[in-house]
């Protein structure tokens, strides 16, 4: 009888389940649309994220550049002694390469990977060396003052080399090439550079590598340097034989490079012994991620340590605010829409039952029990919202479907991070900023798809049931309180 | 079986006190007929509630056999309902969406019948009215004497001890009249169930043994 009975009021009083299924529908759809979309929106600055700073890593640890000052460091100055090069003509024909500590990085000492790995909650910490590798080769006359040398170009997207025109600079002919190089440690590499990355040729790095004359090299420099394993490449003086390819997620970020050397190796080249530019740090939890920030800013006061989150602002700016908005927009939409859907069906439900009044009145008279007949109603609704679910998490997929058939292309990770002035010597004209800073333009687009969970599906699932429930526990309510003398009434 | 004693009835409208039935003294005798007549507002219906266990009497006791329905809580009186009383309306009062079959069998749900064993005696007490081949009709698909012909076989087929009519031809034209009463009276002879009948209709009443007249709340045998 009951399911005779449900079946007949859900198929002949059809506007009243319509209208509520469709209310529970539209709720429903909209939680698993927002569900999804901020779901999408987080892989999206995952992935962002894990193509700058490779995966896993939770904290980074590197050292604002101090204000550069007249003369220190290496700057990006070529000294050409008067011995230098051959002489003819009066132009001197000069080639030189330079390995330095790259732009706007500032170096400190490898013992914060100690500091780090030892500090409460750290799972890994490992350190690396960011370098650029300049290689001035050309002509110049006489006098050597030829400083200038501006680039366009980030030393990320590398070998772009610009040529000054024999017009140019008092006849001068000259290029500049310039890429960069990571020192990582091989034997740690859980962590940062290269866990983004997979191999396509040749070999790894390998602990065995410390100290050695090895590299890998990114696929898109090797194509644009026609350079493959086995070949040699010029670091800093010194030539490498390249042992890998590596392809990475993205070519841009800090923990990418196009070159990757041991980081014994690179500090030695360089100049730099004992000394890193950053620390990608792993914890142990996600939960204590802060607690491990706070920690490693006590232990290494003059650092500057990054969460996930920070360089998540600072990456993928666009990103994580989108990720917020649509987090809050979208939550408080569907609540509202939620409740909505709930009130039309309580009411619609509470109507419902008040019409049929005598209907019931009828039903209690012949002896139906109130336990029946709010069984019934409840059942009612419950199937009421049901059909809603089902047809919310129809209308639901619809949209997640045609989102991710449509792929629309988030503002990728466009975020400048530090930016330093360049050092003296080396004015960066305007177009040429590129080597004054270090520029984190991540020109990856990212397209954005929306996961379908099992808990997004689970989560429509329940609020179907619940507000079944609800609307039900209201009519049955309702039911319960008419008096079986109502079946008397007159007119319906 | 009914023993009726000093009931009284009263409700409570928004601060005004309705008193429906003042000291009603009052004894049915099991399989009796009976008409109750009165004016518009005298306490007919109420009275009907009151056998019918649909409601409790203000004060005074109404027995039905031994069970005293002014004292029983909400399940019982709904478990007597179900076994032993039947009621046709003015109205009809049929479940809209439901079959004709459907209605008749709304009366043996709370009785624990199974599926076929309900089908079946509802659809002998449909062809017992006459509506054998209008089963599957909705109520809106059958006219006003058919439809009160469904509601009697949904009154009769768990076969109670009462049948209370409130008006049940009170919708209906005298040639409809006369055959729902021929109907009701020749079910009534057949099976001799207490049948209590409230009409305005003299030449309903006529056919009653026993005849009482409700005024202001007061029975009164004529
Ligand atoms: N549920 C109720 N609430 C308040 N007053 C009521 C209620 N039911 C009946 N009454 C009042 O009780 C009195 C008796 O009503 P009842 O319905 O029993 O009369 P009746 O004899 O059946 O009249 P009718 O011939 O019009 O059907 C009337 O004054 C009526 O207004
Ligand atoms: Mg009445």
């Amino acid at each position: 009888m009951f399911g005779i009975y449900l079946r007949r009021e859900l198929l002949n009083r059809r506007r009243q389940t319509i209208i509520i299924a469709i209310g529970m529908a539209l709720a429903i759809a909209l939680v698993i649309i927002v569900n999804s979309v901020s779901g999408g929106v987080k892989n999206a600055q995952a992935a962002v994220l894990e193509s700058v700073y490779g995966v896993g890593t939770d904290i980074t640890i590197t050292q604002e550049p101090e204000a550069p000052t007249e003369g220190q460091g290496p700057g990006q100055q070529f000294d050409f002694g008067s011995g230098d090069g051959t002489t003819t003509d009066g132009t001197t024909a000069v080639s030189q390469s330079r390995l330095e500590a790259a732009r706007g990085s500032s170096t400190f000492d490898a013992s914060a990977i100690d500091t780090a790995a030892g500090t409460d909650g750290v799972a890994a910490a490992v350190g690396v060396l960011s370098l650029t590798n300049t290689t001035f080769d050309g002509e110049l006359p006489d006098f050597s003052q030829m400083q200038q040398g501006g680039t366009d170009g980030a030393p990320g997207s590398g070998a772009q080399p610009p040529s000054g025109g024999p017009d140019g600079a008092g006849g001068s002919s000259f290029d500049i090439d310039s890429f960069t190089v990571l020192g990582y440690d091989p034997a740690a590499a859980a962590v940062g550079p290269l866990t983004a990355a997979t191999l396509s040729d040749g070999r790894v790095l390998e602990a065995s590598d410390a100290g050695a004359d090895v590299a890998i090299i990114d696929s898109t420099y090797a194509t644009e340097s026609d350079l493959a394993v086995g070949d040699t490449i010029d670091i800093g003086g010194t030539s490498f034989e390249i042992v890998g390819i590596v392809t990475s997620t993205s070519a841009d970020g800090t923990s990418a490079s196009n070159v990757y050397i041991p980081l014994v190796t690179a500090q030695t080249l360089a100049g730099l012994d004992d000394q890193i530019s950053s620390v990608y740090v792993q914890a142990d939890s996600a939960d204590s991620i802060d607690a491990v920030k706070a920690d490693l800013e006590t232990a290494l006061p003059d650092a500057t340590v990054n969460t996930q989150e920070d360089l998540a602002s600072s990456v993928s700016g666009s990103l994580s605010s989108a990720t917020g908005l649509i987090t809050s927009l979208g939550t408080w939409l569907s609540i509202i829409v939620l409740i909505a859907a709930f009130l039309v069906a309580i009411l619609f439900t509470i109507s419902g039952v008040t019409r049929r009044t005598r209907e019931f009145g009828t039903l209690k008279a012949i002896g139906w029990s109130n336990k029946r007949i709010v069984g019934q109603v409840a059942g009612e609704s419950l199937v009421q919202g049901a059909i809603g679910g089902v047809v919310g998490i129809a209308l639901g997929l619809v949209g997640i479907l045609i989102v991710n058939l449509i792929a629309p292309t988030l503002g990728s990770g466009t975020a400048t991070t530090t930016e330093a002035a360049g050092p003296g010597g080396m004015p960066g004209g305007p177009g040429a900023a590129g080597f004054g800073q270090q520029a984190i333009a991540s020109t990856t687009d990212i397209t954005l798809q929306l996961p379908v969970t099992f808990a997004v599906i689970g989560i429509a699932v329940g609020i179907a049931i619940l507000g079944g429930l609800i609307a039900g526990a209201f009519g049955g309510w309702r039911a319960s309180r008419l008096r079986p003398a109502a079946a008397f009434r007159s007119v319906n | 079986m009914y023993t009726l004693s000093g009931v009284t009835k009263t409700y409570d409208q928004s601060k005004r006190k309705v008193t429906a039935l003042s000291g009603v003294d009052l004894v049915i005798e099991n399989g009796e007929l009976v008409a109750i007549q009165g004016p518009t507002g005298g306490g007919k219906s109420t009275l009907l509630q009151l056998l019918g266990a649909l409601d409790r009497s203000s004060s005074g006791s109404v027995k039905l056999d031994d069970a005293d329905l002014s004292s029983l809580g909400d399940g019982k009186l709904a478990t007597i309902r179900a076994q032993e009383i039947g009621f046709v309306f003015q109205g009809f009062n049929l479940i809209p969406t439901l079959t004709a079959l459907e209605n008749v069998e709304t009366a043996l749900a709370p009785l624990g019948f199974g599926t076929t064993d309900r089908r079946d005696r509802s659809v002998e007490a449909l062809e017992k009215v006459g509506l054998g081949d209008r089963i599957h009709h909705l109520p809106s698909e059958l006219s006003g004497g058919q439809q009160q012909r469904v509601a009697i076989a949904r009154a009769l087929v768990k076969q109670p001890r009462v049948l209370l009519a409130d008006e049940p031809t009170g919708n209906l034209d005298e040639q409809t009249r006369d055959e729902i009463m021929d109907l009701l009276e020749a079910e009534w002879r057949e099976r001799g169930f207490t049948f209590i009948v409230v009409t305005h209709d003299s030449a309903v009443a006529k056919r009653a043994p026993r005849r009482l007249r409700i005024k202001n709340g007061t029975v009164s045998e004529r």
